[in-house]
């Protein structure tokens, strides 16, 4: 008897959907990647009608007073009432660096406080500024922790 | 004079194994690198970019995201309502809290606002999510790049 003898050709799969597919997979992808800046908070801690974590008799807030003109453009950075940087964060920081010794405190719940008084109409990326600078300051990539307590007084009326 | 054929009549196949590879690989890059946690970033605000913005080790604890745009309106997850109206939404989110055993102290408000926004309507936001007990705060800002 003879027995019919099996092909010797080679299976071979058919890749072309596949390849359609995963085709379309990356393009989806591609497409739809979007490359999103790191996020970071501000902590503030501000529970109603006190101060910032725990009351410190000893030590008064230092009053950051932050002034805009009707366009919501930073005028003047007034510290203590006394002392005006005109709209330098730089000499802020540096002010900031004196009081602190360039120190954060062990305990984020201690140290000095800052007070930010705005004008209602001042834009917010400035106030952000004006935390960056009493907060800390980027040396490579570590960053110098400085005050770790920031409260906000109450509004203004708007302009 | 009979000439040998050089090739083979069947058709020339290319190997694919290395391109699907390398698109596997490609796929595998954008999957992984797919950001499902900006389900709660409202794209039309802009943040202020500050360098001290890092992104924080460990996620915040009962984290409540508000949105506030320039326009003054609130985004706080599905719903949107202005800084006025906000009460009732926060007081839902406190007992939401309480039901779980916390209290809105215990909530984390995340506050990202437009850099363009008036400082004092985020004064406003806050003195409101006070007003229904919340105590802490975070401003959001993103990283400065080129730092």
């Amino acid at each position: 008897m003879k027995f019919k003898s099996r092909s010797n050709e080679k299976v071979e799969m058919q890749l072309t959907s596949m390849i359609d597919i995963i085709f379309l997979l990356l393009i989806f992808f591609v497409m739809t990647f979007k490359i999103a800046a790191q996020e970071g908070d501000f902590n503030i801690r501000m529970p109603i009608g006190g101060g910032s974590g725990a009351a410190d008799t000893t030590n008064l807030p230092i009053k950051l007073r932050l002034r805009s003109n009707t366009d919501g453009e930073l005028v003047d950075i007034v510290v203590d009432e006394t002392r005006s940087f005109g709209n330098d964060f730089g000499k802020l920081r540096a002010f900031i660096l004196q009081q602190t010794g360039g120190n954060a405190p062990p305990n984020p719940e201690e140290g000095p406080e800052v007070e930010i008084d705005l004008d209602y109409n001042l834009r917010y990326a400035h106030v952000i500024s004006a935390i960056s600078a009493v907060t800390g300051q980027r040396q490579g990539d570590q960053i110098q922790r400085l005050v770790e307590r920031i409260k906000f007084a109450p509004p203004r009326k708007p302009q | 004079m009979a000439l040998k054929r050089k090739f083979d009549t069947k058709a020339a196949e290319g190997d694919m194994t290395a391109m699907i590879d390398m698109v596997f690989q490609l796929i595998i890059f954008f999957m992984v690198l797919i950001n499902f946690s900006q389900d709660d970033q409202n794209q039309s605000i802009k943040l202020p970019s500050s360098e001290l913005a890092k992104p924080a080790e460990s996620p915040l604890e009962n984290p409540i995201v508000l949105n506030l745009a320039f326009n003054g309106n609130v985004y706080m997850g599905p719903e949107t309502s202005s800084i006025a109206g906000l009460r009732p939404l926060l007081e839902l989110e406190a007992n939401v809290l309480k039901s779980n055993g916390k209290s809105a102290k215990d909530a984390n408000v995340i506050i990202r606002a437009d850099g363009n926004t008036a400082g004092g309507m985020v004064q406003e936001l806050i003195k409101k999510c006070q007003e229904s007990g919340y105590e802490k705060f975070a401003l959001r800002a993103k990283e400065e790049v080129g730092q």
